[in-house]
Order: structure tokens, then C-alpha cells, then sequence
């Protein structure tokens, strides 16, 4: 076990730009940086838009990195992938997908996608034992053994969802990324599955990177949480520090917005807007600056003070 | 809502619906017995999972129900003052979907779908779907369609009206682009406004943007608004009376303040509970077990007794009736049965709403 200090994942400069014509390139990711320790969710929220999917899918290398480091338990990630480490990357990260009808191949049983990362990789001893690490993943996350020789269009989207966590964690990963993992679900199931999330933590350990939209369930299960906006990470900080002193007024609007199951609050509520050009924010000109060890905000020395200020 | 008690202006009264869908597996009762009334400028939010039959129940209403669905009884009753200024009554379940489609769809009830990427059509400029249905309904020359239009892209605040009424949907953000929906569902003046989940495409900041609007408008033309969702933060932002579903019935109903501080039944408890409000604390999220009933099978007792923790041994064989519980609070569970067991709302429901209390009162001082 790694020290607590150590993170599990680094990320410094991130850049992942997607040239659309020769004059025109999208920069999706424009230099991000931050740290996951072993064991904690870490959850990313923004607008769509924002970066925050392309920056799950830049991390488990779905795409080449433009710029930017990444290191993965002590192994560079971000370039050329040595054999071995693409080995370790694919069993030691794994993802869940946001569209759990979507993200499931129709023609094969669940125990063949369950089974399918293992089989590739060689994670086991003989035919036995792979059905017995399906069959145990299986009853974790609150199916049953004779829900493995059926195919995915016979099942709920919440089971789907499940299907979609067992095939993630059967691998016994260190970092799972989860896409907007709840928000195709139904609100009542949501909580189901973000409940049995938190519950296979306890159990595994397993760390999360949380990307969502949705702030009262992202606050509901991070322990930190990014902000992004533009392809910038414009405020970090504890889940405490996010959600009582918020400083970036992107943030602010972000919290702003937050539903409540309270008619009183919400006929009476007016949301902050924010625009990035009307208040005159330059993402490029700004800097880190430290409100507390934990909390950082990107901003120029100007902004910051202002924002600190109100 | 209104200091007199005068008589509500009625527009809209579903009474006893019932419908069914044939399907290659068998019939699907989509709707079991669904009563509603909705008065001029007020706004009802129905509530329920997917496949609770919130869907069909507006469809039906807007006459474009799928082709297999079956309106077995039932009546929906729509009240409207035609272009000579008299005051008529039709019951909208006995039209044909032709009829319902050239007479009332967009002139009198218009609808605002989910997904503004699906709903516009993207080969045709923005000014040109606005003034369709003008064209079509009210009989306006272009040039009044387009003055029209112009005035209406302004209120649903789009700038620089003039340039967006020659581009296309796809030049426009999200949020735009619903905005732009909001505008053709307007463009006739109905009296009915339908939205299904006008939000749930959109991102959160945005989407507090797009309901303030449709509750500005709502004001502005005095029309009434049926909200479809499953988000109660949004009823809880915009709604009159809410009617929550579960498997094609309303199983609970009341005034807003009634449905939110005053929840009777076990699964408005799990919807309330179920949603993690940004003061809880606790580390377990509260959700309803199991997924909601398959209505291919016929339901004996109450559909939710299986996920009823509840449930008493009573919900497994009879249907429970409408109990009032005072006020326009209507709830069908055995739980309001005067002979029934008195059951605790679960803990972080209790803990929420009294805190809401305590900060209500704290107010009030």
C-alpha cells in the first residue's frame, strides 16, 4: 500500500486539443492539473462542454495527450505505452460508462462482458476460476448467479448500470472513472447505485474519479472536488471547501443552480449568472493561487482578490 | 391562491382514464384510472419514474399517442373559447388524432419535448418553424407572421432577433435552441402549455434560466402549464399541484406545500429522501428498493407494495382508495386508513423537513 501522501494519479499540464481544420483546432483540455490519492472519490464537474469527459477518456488513454503529464502509481502514462505499462494501465484503471443500454454489447451474455477484460488480459488460472471471479463480482454488486447466461436487453437500466460497475471492478482496479455513471438513471435507482458505489469502496478500497454534472449528488459522494469550465480546472479544493467558501464566480453560479426539494427556497430563488467575457476572465493569464493547503482557485493576482474580497 | 374564492376558470378535466397499449408480449395498462383538472394560469408537475405512464397521459392529451395504445374509458374534457369568442367544451378523447392534430395541436395546446436537438428541424431556418404554425392556424400574412415572430424571439430572450430568424438550429447553444422551442410552442397563444422534461437535456445553470422563463411567460399570457419530470427540484421551483405516478395511477396529490412538507405516501417519502439535498450529511443516501412492476402482469393490491417497506398485509390484495387527508391532499395508500398502523416518516426525510420548518420559523421572527 502506497503512503497517503503519495498520489494515486498525477496529472500536471494536461492539454488534449482536437484539430478540426487546419485553421481551427479545439482545445478541449487546456492544462489542467491535479492529484488523486489511493482510496478517495474525486469528483469533476462543469457544464457540457467543459472538458470534464475528455479528460476521463484522456486519462484511461482513449485519446493521445496533446501536452501534459500523467502519472498512474508511479508510471508515466502519457506518452508511448510500453507493453508492460499498457498492461498495467488496462487492469489497474477501468471505466463505467454513462449510457448503460449503450455501453453493453447486445449479442453477448453478461458473463462473456464481464469476463471479456480478464480473458484478454489472462487474469486466470482456468475455466473455473474465471466464472467464479464473474459469479462473486456478480453477487457484490446485487445480482445473481443466474443473471450471468442472460443478455443485456433483459435486464432494467439500473441492473444494466450494475452489470456496467461489475465489469469495471472485476479487474480489481486502483482507479475506476465514472462518466456520468447515474445520470441516465431514474432518481430512485440513482440512489441505489451510488449507495452500492460507496459501499464496494468501503470494501475494496477502490479510488474513484466521479465526473458528473449533477453538484448535489457530486457533493454527495466526493471527497474533493475539481471544477471545470473552457477546458480550465478553475477551482479545486475538499468538498468543504467548495461548497462553503466557494471563490470562483463560475463555481458560485454552479452552486447557484443546485435544485432544491423546497418550494419555499426555489419559487423565491434567482440564480447568478456567469459569463466568463462579461466579467473580462482570462483562463490563459490566470495562475494557481492558495486559499487553503487544500483549495486553489485559478485566477490572476487581481481576480483573486477581488473574488477573495466579496 | 387568490385572496377571493371566486370560480376558477376550468380548462382541462381528465376523469376515470384508462389506457392500454397491445404489444407482441401482451397489454400494457399504461393508464389505470387517471383524474386531473387544471385551471387557467395554474401549473400541475406530474411526477414519476420512467414507464409510471406520465408520458402517455400528455400524449394522449396532445392526441399523438402510439398507434397501438387503446383509450379504453375514460374522458378528457377540454374547455376553450373558439375564434367566434363562444365558449366550448370537447371531450378530446373523442376526436380522432386527425382532428385533434389540425384543431388543437399548437393553436390551443402546444408542447415543449425534452431534447430541443431531436425537436427542431435542422433544414429549416429558426424564423421559418416559428411562423409555421401561424401560417397554418391563425391565418396571418407573412409579413404580420414575421413580425410576430420577431417580437415572440425577443420575449423568450433571444438578442439580435433579426439575425437568428435566418440561421439554423444548429448555429444556436442548447439552451438557445430550447428557447427557440419555447417560442414555436407560443407562437399561437394556446391555453395549454405541455412541457416533458424541458430540462433534463439541459445543464443546471441553464436549465434555471429556461424554467424562470416559461414561468415568466406563463404570467405574462395567463396560460397554464403541465410540468412531466422527475426532478423535484423543478416541481419544487415551479409548480401549483403536483400528481405523483406510479404505475399508471396517481397515488398521491395535493398542493405543493402539502406534497413537499406534509409527503403521506411511503414513495413520495423515497422520492424526497431519495434526492440528496445539499444540508444532508449523512453518509447513506435513502433509495427504494427494487425497480418499478412490469405492467404486462396484471397488479394485484397496491403495484408499490413489493418496494413498500410499509407495506401492510392488506396492499397485497386490495387496491387501496383515494383517502383525503384534508385540504386538496388526496393520497391512495392504506397507511391514510383511519384502522392502519401510524408509521414514522423515515429519519432523513424527518430530519430535512425539520430543519425546513425550524429555518421557516426562524423566518418568520
Amino acid at each position: 500500500m502506497t503512503t497517503f501522501n503519495e498520489p494515486l494519479l498525477h496529472v500536471e499540464g494536461l492539454k488534449q486539443h482536437f484539430r478540426i481544420t487546419r485553421h481551427y483546432t479545439t482545445k478541449a483540455v487546456d492544462g489542467i492539473s491535479f492529484d488523486i490519492y489511493p482510496g478517495e472519490t474525486y469528483g469533476l464537474v462543469g457544464e457540457s462542454g467543459s472538458g470534464k469527459s475528455t479528460t476521463g477518456r484522456t486519462l484511461i488513454r482513449l485519446y493521445e495527450p496533446t501536452a501534459g503529464k500523467i502519472i498512474f502509481d508511479g508510471r508515466d502514462i502519457s506518452g508511448k505505452l510500453s507493453k508492460e505499462d499498457e498492461k498495467y494501465l488496462r487492469t489497474n484503471m477501468q471505466m463505467i460508462f454513462q449510457d448503460p443500454m449503450a455501453c453493453l454489447n447486445p449479442r453477448k451474455k453478461v458473463m462473456e462482458i464481464i469476463a471479456q477484460g480478464l480473458e484478454i488480459q489472462h487474469l486466470y488460472k482456468d475455466r473455473n476460476d474465471l466464472e467464479n471471479k464473474v459469479y462473486s463480482i456478480l453477487e457484490k454488486v446485487g445480482l445473481s448467479r443466474e443473471h450471468a447466461s442472460r443478455y443485456p436487453q433483459q435486464f432494467s437500466g439500473g441492473q444494466r448500470q450494475r452489470i456496467g460497475i461489475a465489469r469495471a471492478l472485476v479487474m480489481n482496479p486502483k482507479l475506476v472513472i465514472a462518466d456520468e455513471a447515474i445520470s441516465a438513471l431514474d432518481v430512485s435507482i440513482q440512489a441505489q447505485v451510488v449507495n452500492l458505489m460507496k459501499d464496494l469502496q468501503d470494501e475494496l478500497g477502490t479510488t474513484y474519479l466521479f465526473i458528473a454534472h449533477d453538484l448535489s449528488m457530486v457533493k454527495y459522494i466526493s471527497d474533493r472536488i475539481g471544477v471545470m469550465h473552457l477546458g480550465h480546472l478553475v477551482e479545486t479544493g475538499t468538498t468543504d471547501d467548495i461548497f462553503s467558501n466557494p471563490i470562483h464566480p463560475y463555481t458560485r453560479s454552479l452552486l447557484s443552480a443546485i435544485p432544491k426539494p423546497d418550494p419555499h427556497v426555489e419559487k423565491n430563488r434567482i440564480s447568478l449568472s456567469y459569463d466568463k467575457d462579461k466579467e473580462g476572465v482570462d483562463y490563459n493569464a490566470g495562475t494557481i493561487h492558495h486559499v487553503s493547503e487544500t483549495h486553489q482557485v485559478l485566477a490572476t493576482d487581481e481576480e483573486f482578490e477581488r473574488w477573495t474580497a466579496m | 391562491m387568490s385572496e377571493k374564492k371566486e370560480k376558477k376558470d376550468r380548462v382541462l378535466s381528465i376523469r376515470d382514464l384508462n389506457i392500454s397499449f397491445e404489444t407482441a408480449t401482451g397489454t400494457i395498462n399504461a393508464i389505470r384510472g387517471v383524474r386531473m383538472d387544471l385551471f387557467r394560469g395554474e401549473t400541475i408537475a406530474i411526477v414519476g419514474e420512467s414507464g409510471s405512464g406520465k408520458s402517455v397521459t400528455v400524449k394522449t392529451i396532445m392526441g399523438i399517442m402510439a398507434s397501438n395504445g387503446r383509450i379504453e374509458s375514460g374522458s378528457i374534457e377540454y374547455t376553450f373559447t373558439d375564434d367566434d369568442g363562444e365558449v366550448k367544451t370537447v371531450d378530446l378523447t373523442k376526436l380522432s388524432q386527425k382532428e385533434i392534430r389540425y384543431k388543437f395541436n399548437g393553436r390551443h395546446i402546444a408542447m415543449v419535448f425534452q431534447d430541443p436537438m431531436t425537436s427542431l428541424d435542422p433544414t429549416m431556418t429558426i424564423g421559418k418553424q416559428i411562423m409555421e404554425g401561424m401560417l397554418a392556424h391563425l391565418g396571418l400574412s407573412k409579413e404580420e407572421a414575421k413580425k410576430r415572430t420577431l417580437k415572440l424571439l425577443e420575449d423568450v430572450g433571444i438578442d439580435e432577433p433579426q439575425k437568428r430568424f435566418s440561421q439554423y438550429p444548429h448555429q444556436l447553444s442548447g439552451g438557445m435552441r430550447q428557447r427557440v422551442v419555447i417560442a414555436i410552442a407560443l407562437a399561437c397563444d394556446p391555453d395549454i402549455l405541455i412541457c416533458d422534461e424541458p430540462t433534463t437535456a439541459l445543464d443546471v445553470t441553464i436549465q434555471a434560466k429556461i424554467l424562470e422563463l416559461i414561468k415568466k411567460l406563463q404570467k405574462e399570457k395567463n396560460i397554464s402549464v403541465i410540468y412531466i419530470t422527475h426532478d423535484l427540484g423543478v416541481v419544487a421551483k415551479v409548480a401549483d399541484y403536483v400528481d405523483v405516478m406510479y404505475a399508471g395511477r396517481i397515488i398521491e396529490k395535493g398542493n405543493i406545500d402539502e406534497i413537499f412538507y406534509d409527503p403521506r405516501h411511503p414513495y413520495t417519502w423515497g422520492l424526497l429522501a431519495s434526492m440528496p439535498d445539499t444540508d444532508t450529511s449523512s453518509t447513506r443516501l435513502f433509495a427504494i428498493p427494487g425497480t418499478p412492476p412490469n405492467l404486462l402482469e396484471k397488479i394485484e393490491g397496491d403495484a408499490f407494495a413489493v418496494r413498500n417497506p410499509y407495506a401492510l398485509a392488506i396492499d397485497f390484495k386490495v387496491e387501496p382508495p383515494m383517502f383525503n387527508v384534508g385540504g386538496q391532499h388526496r393520497v391512495a395508500s392504506w397507511l391514510c386508513d383511519p384502522r392502519a398502523p401510524k408509521v414514522e416518516v423515515p429519519e432523513q426525510l424527518r430530519q430535512r423537513l425539520n430543519r425546513i420548518r425550524k429555518e421557516e420559523a426562524n423566518d418568520n421572527i
